[in-house]
């Protein structure tokens, strides 16, 4: 007999130890699991009832005929009333269901003995009556109900805390559910009414219009007091532009156009923080809704810009080191050549070598257009009346290409540090720095090529750089402003010399947005001296205004070009290009002064300027040798006339020669003859004609400009003043003429 | 004075000729308040107009005259004397903003010099980019400079471009 042992077979026997111990996992287990298969063991109730539960998850879905004979079929004395736990929740929970049941049954078990079991199935029943109503019961449930109903008012007198808690229990769960449908009508409902809402505000709104002005002055007096909110604030403007975009169809009964405007004043005042004079004034310029555009502008920063100093450098490889040190930037645009746009920086702009070394400068981009208008040529004297700091000033030098002369001049000593900083910086060699008060400069210096005025402006383009313009500027302060802008411009026009070979330009620009600065400085300018607008060959930008409220602007104004922050994206701007055409100052009997001032300047001209001496020199002479001779004057005169060319004539007096034409047509009497006089024929009458002929130079000289119809009608004038003894021809000698003329004619 | 002034412009050497006769034109070196002014002429007869109390600045202001009569070369002068230079320093691209705040150039900043620069001789100083930065004097001589420790000072600063920022005040 050899050994057979193999381990896995092999039992212990005996009353030892080692017989006592377990035996492998496998047959402990063969035990359980052949338990199972047998066939049904007699089971206990409970056991009974929970096989029952069991069969009934996998006899859900079909028929409720088979009807979990495990549990209807309750071998013991309470089958008939006994009625096996039915399914009330769902199919996952049917476990813990059953495990919490279980364990109430424990419990229950344990705690009592004697109606244990009726108890615990009572239990089980009546949770089950009251989940009818709670939750949806399978069909399975639903035909186990019949009988329960008897049993429901037994159970309920035995264990009421019992039953009362496993409602509860379901009660929760039906009331997640429940709750979550409630939230989801609620939201509905929500929506629904926001929609509702809207639809009322658009009407509302028109109420709301109602609102704002009916009560009007409390609430607004209320709204004094109060804080309002912003945001109703501004709401309130959007809706009031609406209404004022589309007045005819949405406007209130009865309610006028100023009232709303009036509450658009007051909102876009307290909105913006602008005082109440800049938002009327920025009223008449814009419409209403490009208003809002401006307003909004105005809160942001303009795009950060540069301009190359081509002096140094080119734009692309300026461009090229500063991507370099993480610059991120563009090319400005198609109207410039050597603007840059700066987007963001991982180094301060204003502080890299390049900046150092002069390579480029900080400069708005409006800057660059009077520059641009104004277009100085190689080897001009260019002055600059108010250069600080001096952007624009080096901008001229790098397209003059360092030649010529540029003179840069600013009233403010401070300032003139920064214009001389960069002046330097920049490598600009053909400059010099001066510190008049611009008004003075046609004596100091005159005879310019071009000439650029920047002038001192009320800043209301720049509001988005000093945000202090909103509330402190004033009517006096533009008054006061305008003013100055006047006295300057003419004091620019009379440093131009008009007949320089390549210029005779000068450019007016500000940074303001206000007419009173703008057009009706150049309205005025045109007016009082000789000069008219050209084109700024500027093909962007707005057209200036021709009329604005009650004034009329010379029609030539529209050539003049308007900036604005929110369709340009440059800071508000206004440049005006005007040429020179004459040297001389064209003034009225009274200002006799203004003739005397002119002399001067053409002299520092002539001197300035060696190329251009005859014109000047040409007029002063003749001016001077008008009142020596009185016959050459008159050649003197119609020579004047040429040089000066016909824009002369043409501009502004054109209303007298229908008049002149009149006269010569129809000549009576003494006018007659004085027009003969005029027209140089044989004179007569010695003494009055030399009278009349000195009182004929002194009027011209008094009005250069004038035509020969002005002179007849001042010599009339003049013949007919008191101080003139013989104003009247004999009849003999009216006779004499008469007779001389009609010969003259027929000779002719 | 003339001779302190052409003293103190010693970085160039004879190049000073260049300065004065270019080839557009004559230029010159006017004093006005104590400065030195470097000018064509034609701008120097306009310049006439303006009253001496009223005139600010005319052309380059190359540098000033203190008040114990030494001539101070200004940075202004750069653009001028940069070409003209006759001993340069090349300074490393880490030390370039260093020597823009002012310091003086370290061993371990100088990226070439010019052959043969004296001790104490007045230099231009350029980046690695070739863009002048400044004036400066040699501490050292080249051969010095080759054989001394990394943190010791090779170039004394005297001007830099940086002063455009720092000292805008005194350009003028």
């Amino acid at each position: 007999m050899g050994r057979k042992l193999d381990p896995t077979t092999y039992v212990k026997k005996g009353p030892g130890r080692k017989s006592r111990k377990q035996k492998g996992a496998e047959t402990e287990l063969a035990k359980f699991l052949t338990d199972e298969d047998t066939a049904p063991k007699r089971l206990s109730s409970r056991s009974r009832k929970r096989a029952g539960k069991r069969a009934q998850v996998t006899k859900k879905p079909k028929e409720s005929i088979e009807k979990e004979e495990p549990k209807k079929g309750f071998t013991d004395e309470n089958s008939e009333w006994l009625k096996p736990a039915k399914r009330k929740r769902e199919v996952g929970q049917s476990d813990n269901e059953d495990d919490s049941d279980s364990q109430w049954e424990q419990e229950e078990d344990e705690g009592q003995e004697g109606g244990e079991n009726n108890k615990g199935k009572k239990l089980l029943i009546e949770g089950d009556g009251d989940d009818d109503d709670l939750v949806d019961d399978y069909g399975a449930l639903e035909d186990s109900s019949e009988g329960e109903g008897e049993v429901d008012g037994d159970g309920e007198e035995l264990l009421p805390i019992e039953r009362a808690a496993r409602k509860q229990k379901k009660l929760q769960e039906a009331m997640g559910q429940e709750s979550d449908d409630d939230d989801e009508d609620d939201d509905k409902r929500k929506s629904g009414d926001e929609d509702m809402d809207e639809d009322d505000t658009v009407q509302a709104n028109l109420d709301e219009m109602d609102k704002f002005i009916l009560p009007g002055a409390e609430e607004i007096a209320k709204e004094g007091v109060l804080l309002v909110d912003l945001q109703t604030i501004h709401q309130r403007i959007k809706d009031n532009v609406d209404v004022l975009s589309h007045f005819a169809t949405k406007r209130e009964e009865g309610k006028e156009r100023t009232e709303y405007l009036s509450l658009l004043k007051k909102d876009l005042s307290t909105y913006y923080s602008y005082n109440n004079f800049l938002i009327d004034k920025l009223l008449d310029i814009f419409p209403v809704s490009e208003l809002i555009d401006f307003l909004e502008a105005n809160e942001i920063q303009r795009p950060v810009t540069i301009r190359t100093n081509t002096l140094k450098t080119r734009r692309r490889d300026l461009a090229q080191a500063l991507i370099n040190r993480g610059v991120n930037l563009d090319p400005l645009g198609k109207w410039s050549k050597v603007g840059l746009v700066i987007f963001d920086s991982s180094v301060p702009i204003g502080a890299t070598p390049e900046y150092l070394a002069g390579h480029y400068m900080l400069q708005g981009a409006s800057s660059f257009l009077p520059v641009m208008a104004l277009s100085p040529q190689e080897g001009e004297t260019v002055l600059d009346m108010s250069s600080a700091p001096g952007g624009k000033t080096t901008y001229m030098a790098q397209l003059m290409r360092n030649t010529g002369v540029i003179v840069a001049n600013d009233a403010s000593a401070d300032r003139l540090k920064s214009v001389v900083g960069n002046i330097h910086r920049l490598g600009v060699t053909n400059s010099m720095i001066c510190n008049y008060d611009g008004r003075q400069f046609p004596k100091v210096m005159g005879g310019f090529d071009r000439v650029l005025l920047d002038a001192p402006c009320s800043g209301t383009g720049v509001i988005s750089k000093d945000p202090a313009v909103k509330t402190s500027k004033d009517e006096s302060d533009i008054q006061r402003l305008a003013h100055l802008q006047k006295e300057l411009i003419l004091a620019a026009i009379d440093s131009v010399n008009a007949e320089s070979p390549s210029g005779g330009y000068l450019v007016y620009c500000t940074c303001s947005i206000m007419v009173e600065e703008n057009e009706w400085v150049v309205d005025y300018a045109l007016k009082k001296r000789n000069v008219k607008l050209v084109q700024t060959g500027l093909d962007f930008g707005k057209e200036g205004f021709t009329r604005f409220k009650e004034r009329r602007f010379h029609p030539s104004l529209k050539l003049s070009r308007r900036f604005y922050p929110h369709s340009h994206n440059m800071d508000g701007f206004f440049v005006a290009k005007l040429k020179k055409f004459s040297n001389t100052v064209p003034t009225t009997a009274v200002e006799k002064d203004g003739e005397e001032e002119t002399k001067p300047s053409e002299a520092v001209e002539v001197t300035a300027n060696s190329s251009d001496e005859d014109g000047p020199s040409k007029a002063g002479s003749k001016n001077k040798s008008k009142k020596q001779k009185p016959v050459p004057g008159k050649p003197a005169m119609s020579q004047k006339a040429t040089a000066n060319g016909k824009p002369a004539k043409s501009i502004g007096k054109k209303t007298t020669n229908p008049s002149t034409l009149k006269k010569s047509e129809k000549p009576t009497g003494q006018k007659k003859a004085k027009i003969a006089k005029m027209d140089g024929g044989t004179v007569k009458v010695d003494g009055e004609l030399k009278k009349s002929n000195t009182v004929k130079t002194e009027g011209e000289t008094t009005k250069e400009l004038k035509e020969g119809s002005r002179f007849e009608k001042k010599g009339d004038k003049q013949r007919k003043s008191p101080t003139q003894s013989k104003k009247r021809m004999g009849k003999n000698k009216f006779n004499k003429l008469k007779k001389l003329l009609k010969k003259e004619e027929v000779g002719q | 004075m003339c001779d302190t002034f052409l003293l103190s412009v010693h970085s160039i050497g004879e190049n000073i000729k260049h300065l004065v006769d270019r080839p557009d034109g004559t230029y010159c070196f006017r004093l006005h308040n104590d400065r030195v002014y470097y000018i064509s002429e034609t701008i120097l007869k306009l310049a006439t107009n303006i009253s001496r109390g009223k005139l600010v600045s005319v052309g380059t202001c190359f540098g000033k005259f203190t008040k114990t009569i030494k001539f101070r070369l200004h940075i202004t002068a750069l653009d001028f004397l940069a070409p003209y230079a006759k001993f340069k320093v090349w300074v490393k691209p880490g030390q370039e903003q260093s020597f823009l705040y002012g310091n003086h150039v370290l061993k371990s900043g100088l990226g070439r010099i010019t052959e043969n620069t004296n001790q104490y001789q007045g230099v231009v100083v350029y980046s690695m980019a070739d863009v002048p930065l400044g004036f400066g004097v040699a501490a050292k001589s080249t051969q010095e400079c080759r054989r001394v420790d990394p943190m010791s000072i090779v170039v004394f600063h005297q001007a830099d471009i940086g002063e455009f920022i720092r000292s805008e005040d005194t350009l003028t």
